[in-house]
């Protein structure tokens, strides 16, 4: 029982960090339908330029709380800053182009960027693994047992606190950006038929740019939980994370912003139970499954709406 | 003559030069400005300012040379490549294909015994010929039936597993070897293939590729099947039909009262390779004109179509996915024998991504296309061998960049294979391909 309640915690983490990702694969779905198949590797250059940004201010456990708070908050803005820039440019440059081209095309350049990306964080950051002392630490005991196999103490730390908290407040600001902003309508009308969107004055192409930088700032923030969380991050990270996240919008519903999220605990869940109960080699063989058993089952996913097909 | 004044005023080209080195600035400032390094004790930064510099006035002169040539032009002045330039690049190739294709078979055929030739050259030929057949066999999925396949490298661990487990445990021969490896890989295609092919055209690319990546981890753990990450050794090579490339009594060159010379094999491998590509290139210009290659076009332009004329589109779909996966299975044999060595390193997703490329550069359903662009890009490769870890970020680059000047690939235009009184190459502006639904 406790070591259920302690997954179930771990899977909650890791199920809100692929449901920031998500967000980014659902939004740009819903808008451009397309796989931006690079959105993975938005998210581990977030994961670098926290890893960057952390190391400039010389964070370190010993800084004090309130300290260690302000200074990651500033890291938050700037790695969210700098992955909506790039974010922006990959639209600008390899996807932009090919609108109303025929469907594949932008789904090859996002493979191309994807690979550019990561060769490129290669090069300029070294393909050895980094890793980040942990900078959060502590928690608190949730449940304690003591038999004859020894003690079992259930606990959530503060990073996971962290992580869930911001998680929750940034799905619920973007909720609110997407339901009642000029910005959020132009999305949704973008969304049902961008050529009426057009016509009824919306600036499409900017309302498109503006979707892919929120997705980026999205993968960003999940990039810096992924750093603090794992202590560990290298070029490649983005490439699993991305098919994951990918899965989990697909099984939440693509297009829809609670799905992704539900999608993202999903996958959490099971990857994080498939770890401790079965083997932890064939993880990702249980996310990568239940991505082909959710689109053959349940194309339309949990919270999305069957597609219909059109002459 | 307002309509011929330059199209961008110096103000904006300015603003747009600003912007752009601002932004130029927030991807290469951090990322390449401020490289980290693990020291003891954890990571330190090491700056490399001149280099993000550097990157920084590459973009910045990059876009001003655009700006004020290629962009900066006229409104209605003429386009600086001549139409039939533009237009006939593709057509031109697919005219002179006629002339082209045979001249570059002979080319083939000749190579060997060419006197430059060397063993360097007829490697690298094998490796081009390997993708060339890899990228003829995906076009069968990609190309004729518009399915995009991102998990095709999974077809060709199976055949190459297949090859190096029958011919290690059980002694079996190459040429015994070859079809049971398709079949295997034809069979994982209808395994894999029949639960997903309902699926639209992403999706389907997600899940194959998903697929791809879970035989993947499985050969990688499955250590007692698969060898996992230290893969499986000592492979047999092949023999000329039972006669071994060996020094000697008995070896090839004994046999056919030759010099004993290593290349022999090289020479063979060679023909193995151009034999099997020719293979599946004459099955699939077969196939091409048979119902079943007509449905495949036809399923590939329109599904709704095609379902309502009565086609089985599952059973089409699926044909064309395992008869795909056969001859990448046959170039998995090939290439485990001519490796002698195969772990799952091999069969990334990056080979997948290289194969479909392949294909996509070429001009989907093009099959000079595949040629052009396997000796473009496995060459381009080779050039850049000096250059380890940057050539991946140009093959990228060069991805992107093909793509967005010519969508469609290199030879656009499409033969049809059926034609009223006279065959009309079609421009590929006009065709919908590989829409994948």
């Amino acid at each position: 029982m406790e070591y259920f309640v302690q997954q179930l915690i771990n899977g909650v983490t890791l199920g809100s960090i692929y449901g920031l990702i998500a967000i980014g694969y659902t939004m740009v779905y819903g808008i451009v339908g397309m796989i931006n198949f690079a959105h993975g590797d938005i998210f581990m250059v977030g994961a670098f330029v926290s890893l960057i940004a952390i190391t400039a201010l010389g964070l370190t456990a010993s800084t004090g709380l309130g300290l260690t708070i302000i200074a990651l908050i500033l890291v938050l803005i700037f790695a969210m800053l700098i992955a909506s820039v790039y974010g922006w440019t990959v639209e600008r440059i390899a996807y932009r182009p090919l609108r109303g081209s025929f469907r594949l095309a932008p789904l090859i350049t996002a493979i191309g960027m994807s690979i550019v990306l990561q060769n490129y964080v290669q090069i300029a950051q070294g393909a050895r693994v980094k890793p980040l002392q942990p900078i959060i630490q502590d928690g608190y005991t949730i449940m304690r047992r003591v038999d004859e196999q020894g003690e079992f103490v259930v606990q959530i730390s503060n990073m996971q606190i962290f992580i869930i908290l911001l998680t929750t407040a940034l799905m619920v600001t973007f909720s609110m950006i997407i339901a009642k902003t000029p910005l959020g309508r132009a999305q949704r009308a973008c969304e049902q038929d961008r050529k009426m969107a057009a016509l009824s004055g919306i600036n499409v192409d900017r309302t498109i740019s503006l979707t892919f930088v929120m997705g980026a700032a999205l993968a960003a923030v999940a990039g810096l939980m992924f750093l603090l969380y794992y202590g560990v991050i290298d070029f490649f990270i983005g490439f699993v994370a991305g098919v994951k996240a990918f899965t989990a919008a697909v099984l939440g519903g693509i297009g829809s912003l609670p799905g992704a999220m539900l999608g993202g605990l999903v996958i959490g869940l099971i990857e994080t139970f498939w770890s401790a109960y079965f083997s932890i080699e064939y993880k990702d063989v249980a996310a990568f499954a239940m991505l082909a058993l959710v689109l053959i089952f349940l194309p339309q996913g949990l919270l999305g709406k069957p597609e219909v097909e059109k002459v | 003559m307002a309509s011929m004044a330059l199209k961008r005023s110096p103000r904006s080209i300015l603003i747009d030069l600003a912007v752009t080195s601002f932004l130029a600035l927030a991807i290469f400032g951090v990322m390449v400005g401020l490289r980290t390094e693990t020291v003891p004790g954890g990571l330190e930064l090491q700056p490399q300012w001149m280099s993000a510099l550097l990157l920084v006035a590459a973009a910045v002169g990059g876009r001003a040379i655009l700006l004020l040539t290629v962009w900066n032009r006229p409104e209605g002045a003429p386009s600086l490549i001549p139409a039939a330039v533009r237009e006939g690049a593709g057509s031109a190739i697919s005219r002179v294909g006629k002339v082209f294709g045979p001249a570059l078979l002979v080319f083939a055929l000749l190579l060997p015994f060419l006197p430059f030739t060397d063993r360097y050259i007829l490697d690298l030929s094998i490796l081009v010929l390997t993708y060339v057949m890899l990228g003829w066999g995906l076009n069968i999925v990609v190309g004729l039936a518009g399915l995009l396949d991102l998990g095709y490298v999974a077809f060709y661990a199976v055949g190459a597993y297949s090859y190096a487990l029958l011919a290690l445990h059980f002694g079996w021969s190459f040429w015994l070897c070859l079809p049971v490896a398709g079949i295997l890989a034809a069979f994982w295609g209808i395994i894999l293939g029949f639960p997903v092919l309902r699926l639209r055209g992403d999706y389907l690319a997600i899940v194959t590729l998903a697929f791809g990546e879970i035989i993947r981890v499985v050969l990688l753990n499955w250590y007692w099947f698969t060898g996992g990450p230290d893969g499986l050794s000592g492979i047999p090579r092949p023999s000329f039909f039972g006669i071994e490339f060996s020094r000697g009594e008995g070896g090839f060159a004994d046999a056919f009262g030759l010099e004993y010379s290593s290349l022999h094999r090289i020479i063979f491998l060679y023909f193995l390779i151009l034999a099997l590509a020719l293979l599946t290139n004459y099955v699939t210009m077969r196939l091409r004109r048979l119902p079943i290659g007509r449905a495949w076009e036809a399923l590939r332009e329109d599904e709704i179509a095609c379902r309502s004329l009565g086609l089985n589109t599952t059973s089409v779909k699926l044909t064309a996915f395992a008869t795909g996966a056969m001859f990448g299975g046959f170039a998995g044999a090939f290439f485990a024998t001519r490796q002698g060595f195969i772990s799952p390193e091999s069969f990334t997703f990056i080979e997948s991504a290289l194969i479909l490329a392949i294909v996509v550069l070429g001009g989907m359903g093009s099959q000079i296309g595949v040629v052009i662009a396997s000796v473009a890009l496995i060459g381009g490769f080779e050039v850049f061998r000096e250059a380890e870890d940057y050539r991946m970020l140009i093959f990228g680059l060069a991805m992107v960049l093909i793509m967005i000047w010519r969508p469609r690939g290199l030879i656009a235009t499409r033969a049809p294979s059926i034609f009223l009184r006279e065959k009309k190459a079609v421009s590929g502006s006009l065709v919908a391909q590989g829409e994948g639904h």
